[in-house]
């Protein structure tokens, strides 16, 4: 039902863990489920110049968040938050359709993120 | 390496001396029971042997109180319709439990719908209902009981015979759905005073497709499948021969090897749950530590949706189950946990294994190292670890 791609983010997520020095932090909560994922930033000026992720939740989702953060590490903020759930499904070769929901958590985590950057620079 | 199966809650595979039994009704004796001629009568023989064999095997009086169905669900199906509607004239009251597989919950729902009044007793933290509870929430109009025999997510036994005496006394009908005590727990209807019981052979490594709903004789019951006179009129449709066959050897396999199998299963049970419990920090068991099924281990991982266990045990060979399902948008927690008073987070995370006749305890310390690197790896990867943590 999984791709060999997500299930290798799944296996050996990258950028797993608190980054102690993060810049930001952004939270995402799904009401559905009630899976939660958190990512932190460290940026250099506009550009994301690391990035980390917790997940709890379910393979694809903790997948998704992994994947995330491989495409927008070294990415503007505005390049960020052009990334939707769906570039994330398409990057891990596709996701079972009742499933896709749950790479929304990834994206919503990185956008609130993103967001208080932006609010910070204001 | 071969893939370990802790799954047998979900399903047996067919033992060899049952699909040996069966295999002669499939071609060389396929006659139709209800035939007069030599071939119908050698099948129709057959079947009744099988109807006495399994009415031996439940402690049923007589052998014309079996009647096959096609699972379970079918069993439970047709006995709270069946008797519900038979019975109207006495009331439309049906009293049952909080922790009832969905063949019965969702018929209850459905009954509910439909005009029926539906009592449903919540259950203590192991999910076990009292004999006290059902009594008081007899009614007048009360025509049926509805309680399983053994949970099939968390394995906890009902105190059957107790709610059968309560039963019998206040002249209200007992439906046991024994779907997962069939094979684990001596059944004895007489005894226990139960007038319904349903099971199904492809939990007692039988066939899949075939079940039995008892009916002592005298309950009034509405007939299930309107057709031919098959089931003494009850339950119309030609008779699945061969799996009758095959779910009456089945059971007499599993009735006379009882004892051993439960202290055999019971045995690695409790073992597999000791070493999770030392071994795993931040686990629970879930149901009750003695009064539970001798196969069945069900523990919660705090902090991880077990989605994300099972995928890994999957991955390293090992298949069992989750008690939750995310699935179409919403993850659906188990009823059965939540009745228990179980936090949703708790529920999220808990696994099912169920052992049987080719579980080792080879098997289980490998599944056990299993579980520990995978509890190490997702609680990494969980903000709620890292909280509770921090």
């Amino acid at each position: 039902m999984y791709t060999e791609k997500l299930i290798q983010h799944f296996q050996e997520p990258h950028n797993v863990g608190v980054m102690e020095d993060a810049d930001i932090v952004g939270e995402a909560g799904s009401p559905s489920c009630g899976d939660t994922t958190t990512v932190y930033l460290k940026m250099d000026g506009d550009v994301i110049k690391d990035i980390s992720f917790q997940t709890y939740g379910c393979a694809a989702a903790i997948a998704s968040s992994s994947i995330l953060t491989d495409m927008v590490k070294g990415k503007t903020v505005e390049e960020a938050l052009k990334v939707t759930k769906n570039d994330i499904v398409d990057e891990l070769g596709g996701m079972p359709a009742e499933k896709v929901h749950c790479s929304l958590l990834a994206e919503d985590a990185l956008k609130a993120a993103l967001n208080k950057v932006l609010a910070q620079n204001k | 390496m071969d893939r370990i199966y802790l799954d047998y809650a979900a399903t047996t595979y067919v033992k060899d001396e049952v699909l040996e039994a069966m295999k002669p009704y499939y071609k060389e004796h396929f006659g139709n029971p209800s035939s007069m001629y030599e071939s119908g009568r050698y099948a129709k023989n057959a079947l009744d042997q099988a109807r006495g064999e399994v009415a031996k095997c439940i402690g049923a009086k007589y052998a014309n109180e079996i009647y096959f169905t096609a699972c379970g669900t079918e069993s439970d199906n047709w006995a709270l319709k069946g008797v519900m509607e038979a019975n109207k004239a006495k009331g439309k009251h049906l009293v049952t439990t909080a922790v009832e597989h969905h063949a019965i919950m969702d018929t209850a729902g459905y009954l509910e719908k439909n005009g029926y009044d539906v009592t449903v007793l919540p259950v203590d933290e192991y999910g076990m209902v009292t004999a006290r509870q059902v009594k008081d929430a007899l009614r007048d109009d009360t025509v049926l009981v509805s309680v399983v025999y053994a949970n099939n997510e968390v394995g906890t036994i009902n105190p059957i015979a107790e709610i059968g005496k309560v039963t019998r006394e206040a002249g209200v009908l007992f439906h046991t759905d024994a779907v997962q005590a069939a094979g684990h727990l001596p059944l004895d209807v007489q005894a226990d005073n139960v007038d319904l019981l349903s099971i199904s052979a492809h939990k007692f490594y039988g066939p899949k497709g075939i079940g039995m709903l008892y009916i002592r004789n005298g309950v009034k019951i509405e007939r299930f499948m309107h057709g031919g006179a098959q089931e003494r009129k009850r339950r119309a449709g030609t008779e699945n021969v061969p799996e009758i066959i095959g779910l009456a050897k089945a059971l007499a396999l599993a009735t006379g090897t009882l004892e051993e199998t439960n202290s055999r299963l019971t045995g690695l049970r409790d073992y597999m749950i000791r070493e999770i419990m030392e071994k795993i920090p931040y686990t629970k068991l879930n149901g009750h530590p003695e009064k539970r099924l001798c196969n069945n281990v069900n523990i919660s991982l705090e902090f991880i949706e077990a989605e994300a266990s099972l995928l890994s045990l999957d991955l390293a060979g090992i298949e069992c189950s989750s008690g939750s399902a995310c699935a179409s948008g919403s993850l659906e927690s188990s009823h059965v946990l939540l009745a228990m008073g179980i936090p949703p987070e708790t529920a999220k995370g808990a696994l099912r294994f169920t052992m049987g006749e080719t579980t080792t305890r080879q098997q289980v310390d490998y599944t056990v190292n299993e579980l520990v690197r995978l509890a190490e790896r997702l609680r990494k990867i969980s903000p709620l670890f890292q909280q509770t943590h921090a």
